[in-house]
Formats: structure tokens, sequence, C-alpha cells
């Protein structure tokens, strides 16, 4: 296509009262107000940053609607999470465990046998101090130092598995083997796994450089998970800490988990 | 020198070309791995880690279990080991590069491990080992080498190997005491956070190595024109004693503190390892095994008759030799694997493939022994014609 000097002006200038307008347009019906905060479009350009990401689970909220896995399932669909359908070559970001399972320094006889077995959501804690990081001989696995996510690199992992055998949680996965053959619905923007690497969560880090909330966030039909920044007083993970009672997993151990219950 | 491993008797070949040949159908499993995975081995999201870490254990001990003939060899100017010396340096090599290549078949990403190198991590104990093990490898080859070539020529050895050799003994401690804080520094894993893991796995080596000495000697003695003499073997075999002695008891105080402690974190694995929880008990008989061997080694050990009659001294290396290699293989890996740490009993069983690579690496091993030892032999001219 050939583009002579009159059409270009006249693209150019179309795009840039567009762009203008856009603003003064969402003023004029009111979409910009206060009330109610407008949602910008997904884009590197204006990502959601902190100074600590945290996640809050209201267990609560959680349980209240059974068998619901929608979180698990926005979560594997968006990172390419191959099922296997065996325990023995299984890969998993987030999941439920019972309750006894999840927290079994918290578990006693005549606990209600309701909670006893409930399915506790479960992922990587993003601990403050994280025993994978200290024991990774590449430092493939690391703590974002800007807001402490603990993060892969897929290709330096040299699949010693070190880490997997570091964590308190249990929250690593092995690719056992090539795990594309075993991906349901590829997602083309995000990568996929080799065989042979170590995977976790990631807190979805490429979503929050783009503005969006982590997937599993997002997709919770209860509103179960908030996701926010610990270090601002100000943010909604801090209102639910200072009006709530919250437990973390196996705090004695130092990790200092990220991850926060109410049950 | 090195061309004196390749002249040999006809039954020397036939011997080398059969390791050739185990080395030959293991490689053919490996390629197998490589291709699919590790999901080849029996190991899974629970239990990480088994047969081939295990191996190398157990073989960093029979590496660092050398310095119990250097020790007293060059510090303590103890004549007697004066033969066997070299033999234990060059089995502390052979296996450094079994430890090695158990290590290499075990990774995900074998060809990424230069990664260790090209992004030197201080705060993980896995760089450590590295470094650890691979100096391990360079001062035994240095010292050998020198050694060896200066028995050839039938001089003193220069002096300034003795530094060097001097350096290897700390060296050789610092090899396995790395390993055990490969396992010891994990708050995940309640089984393996104990501080006498360090001191025991040295135990364990300083009497699992040279009980394997002492059996390399008697074979070249069948074998070969090489005679190590009375008193070399009956050393080797008071050390062990010692030892396994220090063994049994460290393994008791792991007893002890699990049991009275009474910590269910801790007491778990050993009820996993002896008992087996919910029915799953895959490593019970080995782990009884292990220690009914354990006390029959120590019974025919620190008898001082079965212990200088050599036909029970080698029922006793043997079987200090296979408790050992259970203990600190199997056991100590998978057991602190099981229960994981959220509490679910996973058993894990090593699969044929994993059994026959691990065959190849030890076969490769014994190539390597084959090889050096026929080199010691050969200029010391001790080659049965």
């Amino acid at each position: 296509m050939k583009i002579d000097r009159r059409k270009f002006i006249k693209f150019t200038s179309l795009t840039t009262i567009g762009l203008a307008g856009t603003p003064i347009a969402r003023a004029l019906t009111g979409e910009d107000s206060l009330l109610a905060p407008v949602k910008p479009e997904p884009s590197l350009d204006n990502p959601l940053t902190a100074r600590r990401w945290a996640m809050v689970i209201d267990l609560r909220k959680c349980l209240s609607k059974e068998g619901c896995t929608a979180c698990i399932n926005a979560c594997h669909l968006t990172h390419n999470v191959p099922d296997f359908g065996n325990p023995k070559d299984e890969v998993k970001w987030v999941w439920k465990e019972p309750f006894e399972h999840a927290f079994h320094e918290q578990e006693h006889e005549y606990i209600d046998e309701k909670l006893k077995h409930a399915p506790t959501l479960v992922m990587c804690n993003h601990c403050d101090n994280p025993p994978c990081v200290r024991v990774c001989p590449t430092q493939a696995t690391f703590k974002r130092e800007t807001d402490g996510v603990v993060m892969m690199d897929w290709h330096r992992c040299i699949g010693c598995r070190y880490c997997v055998v570091a964590c308190p949680y249990g929250s690593r996965s092995f690719n056992w083997r090539d795990p594309r053959p075993f991906i349901k619905k590829l997602q083309p923007d995000f990568p996929t796994r080799t065989r042979g690497v170590v995977e976790k969560c990631t807190f979805c880090e490429e979503r929050l450089a783009k503005g969006l909330l982590p997937a599993c966030v997002e997709a919770c039909p209860e509103k179960a998970l908030t996701f926010g920044d610990l270090e601002n007083p100000e943010s909604e993970v801090r209102a639910l800490l200072k009006e709530n009672y919250t437990i973390r997993r196996k705090p004695a151990l130092g990790t200092q988990p990220e991850i926060y219950y109410i049950i | 020198m090195l061309e004196k491993a390749l002249k040999g008797t006809k039954a020397y070949w036939i011997w080398v070309i059969s390791i050739m040949a185990v080395m030959g159908i293991a490689f053919l499993f490996y390629l197998k791995q490589y291709h699919y995975g590790l999901g080849v081995t029996g190991l899974s999201r629970d239990v990480t880690w088994g047969f081939y870490i295990a191996q190398f254990t157990f073989l960093v001990g029979v590496a660092a279990s050398a310095v119990m003939v250097v020790l007293p060899y060059y510090l303590h100017n103890y004549k007697a080991f004066g033969k066997i010396t070299i033999l234990g340096e060059f089995l502390a090599i052979a296996s450094v590069i079994m430890c090695m290549t158990f290590i290499f078949v075990d990774m995900g990403q074998p060809f990424r491990i230069v990664n260790v190198f090209l992004y030197p991590t201080p705060h993980s104990l896995m760089f450590w080992d590295t470094v650890a093990l691979g100096g391990y490898l360079v001062l035994n080859v240095i010292i050998s080498r020198v050694v060896l070539d200066a028995e050839r020529k039938s001089i003193p050895p220069p002096g300034w190997i003795k530094p060097i050799i001097i350096l290897s003994i700390p060296w050789a401690i610092s090899i396995h005491t790395v390993t055990a804080f490969l396992y010891a520094g994990l708050a995940a894993r309640p089984f393996w956070l104990t501080a006498v893991l360090a001191p025991r796995f040295l135990a364990s080596a300083f009497s699992s190595g040279p009980a394997l000495l002492i059996l390399l000697c008697l074979l070249l003695r069948k074998f070969t024109k090489f005679d190590p003499g009375k008193e070399p073997i009956q050393k080797l075999a008071l050390i062990a004693t010692y030892a396994m002695a220090a063994n049994v008891f460290f393994v008791l105080m792991e007893f002890f503190t699990a049991l009275y402690s009474d910590i269910p974190e801790h007491l778990m694995h050993f009820e996993y390892l002896f008992l087996g929880i919910e029915g799953k008990a895959t490593l019970a008989p080995w782990m009884w095994a292990s220690e009914i061997l354990a006390l029959l080694a120590l019974i025919l050990l620190l008898n001082p008759g079965t212990r200088r009659r050599e036909g029970t001294l080698v029922l006793a290396c043997i079987t200090v030799f296979i408790s050992i290699w259970i203990d600190k293989g199997m056991g100590m890996v998978v057991g602190g694997f099981v229960p994981n740490p959220l509490g679910n009993v996973t058993e894990y069983v090593p699969t044929l493939t994993e059994i026959m690579i691990s065959l190849g690496v030890y076969a490769m091993g014994v190539l390597l022994v084959t090889g050096l030892y026929k080199i010691v032999l050969s200029v010391r001219g001790e080659v049965r014609a």
C-alpha cells in the first residue's frame, strides 16, 4: 500500500484526535469520576507496583463455594501448566490441600471435622526469606528486590531440584517429562517449559507488569483472594490483616511466608 | 604413565572389555532418560532425589576415606601404609569421578551444568560442594601422579608436594562435611536437620572406605603379585572398627533425640523407615537389614579374634559396606522425603532404568580403579606375568 502525503496527514490527525478525545469523552460521560475508577487497558506502560506483594486468603469465603476450582483453572490455563493426569508427573502452581496437611501444626484431635478436611488453597508463599533462593546453585530462582516476588528463570535452571527439596511447603514442581503435549489449551503469550526444569507460582509477575491482578485473584467468584502491597498502610491487605486474625504456614521456620490465611 | 594401563594379559583385557560392555548398555539406558526426561526414574513430586543422589552421597564418603591412609602415612610417617596409600588415593579419584557422574545423570538439564560456574553462587551449598569435589579431584590427581612418578624413578618425591598432601587432609574432611551440609541446612526436612549429620557421614565414610580398601587389597593379592602385608590390613581393620563404632554411636544419638523429644515431625521419618506409615513400608526391610548388618559388623570387628582372622575380616568388611550403603544411601536420602513436608506419604522405588544407569556409573568406577591400580602395579613391576 502506498501512503501519500494526504493520507498520512489524515491518518495522524485522526489518531491524535482519537487519543486526546478518549479522556474528554470519558469526563463528559462521567466514566472518569472518583466513584468509578478508570480501569486502564492492559499495557506495560501502567504496571501494578508495590514494595512487598502479599496475598490474604479468606478461607471462610473460599470454602463457602464448595468444589470451586476457578482460581486453579485460571492460573493453570494462563501459565500453560500441563495436566498429566497422574500424581507422579504432576505439575501444579496452585492447588487445594486438606487443612490438616496445609496447616498440620494447627490441627488437633477435636478440630471441626469439616475444617480438618477442608480443601485449603496453597501456592508458593513468596517468602521474604526464601530457602529455595538460598539453595539454588545458579540463581535461576531469585527474589525480585523491588517487590519481593520469588521468580524463576526457566532458561537457567539446571534441574538439580535442590529448591524442591528446600521448600517447606511443597510448592515447587519439576518437569519429569516434556510438558508441551499435555497443555490443554496453549496460551501463546506465556512461555511453555521444557522437560528437566522446575516451575512454580510467580505471583503473575507477567500480569502485574501489564497492570493486571494475578489470574487467581481475578478469577475468584467469592473475592476470597486479596492481593496488595504489604508496605502500604492504606492497602487492602493491610486492612484485612488489621481487622482479622490471620495465620501463615509454618511460621516457626523463619521463612516469612507472604500468604496470609483468615480461617 | 597412562600407557601402562593399555598393556595387559588376555584376562586383563577380557575384564576391561566386560566392564565396558556394562557401561555401553548403561549408556543406552541413559540415552532413553536423556530423551524422555527424569520421568523414567521412580522419582516424583514428593520424592525428588533418589537412587542417584544416594550413590553420590555414599561415594563422597568413599572418596573422603582416602585420608585414613594419607594421614597416618604422611603426617605420622606410618611406613606400613607406604604400599597402599596410593591405592587409597586412586580409589578416591575413581570415587570422585563417579560422584560427579551421578550428579550429572541426576540433572534435568545436564548440559546446563556449566551455569554453576557461569553464575557462581556462594550462598548455595551445591556451589561449595562442586568446588570441594573438583578441588579434591585435582589435589589427588597431582599428588598421586607426582608421588608415583618419583617411585618409578626411585627418588624421593619433590619437597613442594608435601604442603599439597597436607592440604588434601582437611580437604578430604571438607568434601564430606559440605555434602552433609547439603542436607543438614534445610528447615524443610527435619530428618536431615541435625548437627550430627556431618560427623556421622565422616564416621560412616571412615568405616566403609577402609573396609572397601581392605577388600580391594585382598583381591589384588589374589589376582596379582601385589601383597599389601598383614600389618596395613590389620591397621585398616582397626580404623574401620573405631569408625564403625562411632557411626553406630551417632545413629543411636539420632534415635534418642527423635524418640525422646517425641516431636512428630522428626519422629515420622524414623517411623516410616523402620515401621512404615499407612501400611507403606518399602524401605523397612532394608533398614532393618542395615541395622542387623551393622551390629554383626561391630561384633566381628570388635572381637580381636574375628578381626585378625582374614576370613571373618572379609565378612566384616562386606557387612560394613552393605550396612552403610543402605543406611547412608537410600535410607538417609529417601527417609528425608517421606513423609513430605505436608505429611503425605509417597513411596519411592528405583526403576530398572535408574538401576542400570547407576550400574554403568559403578562400572566406570571399576574401570578407573582397574586402570589406575594396573598402573601402580606395573610401575612396581608386581604384575603377574
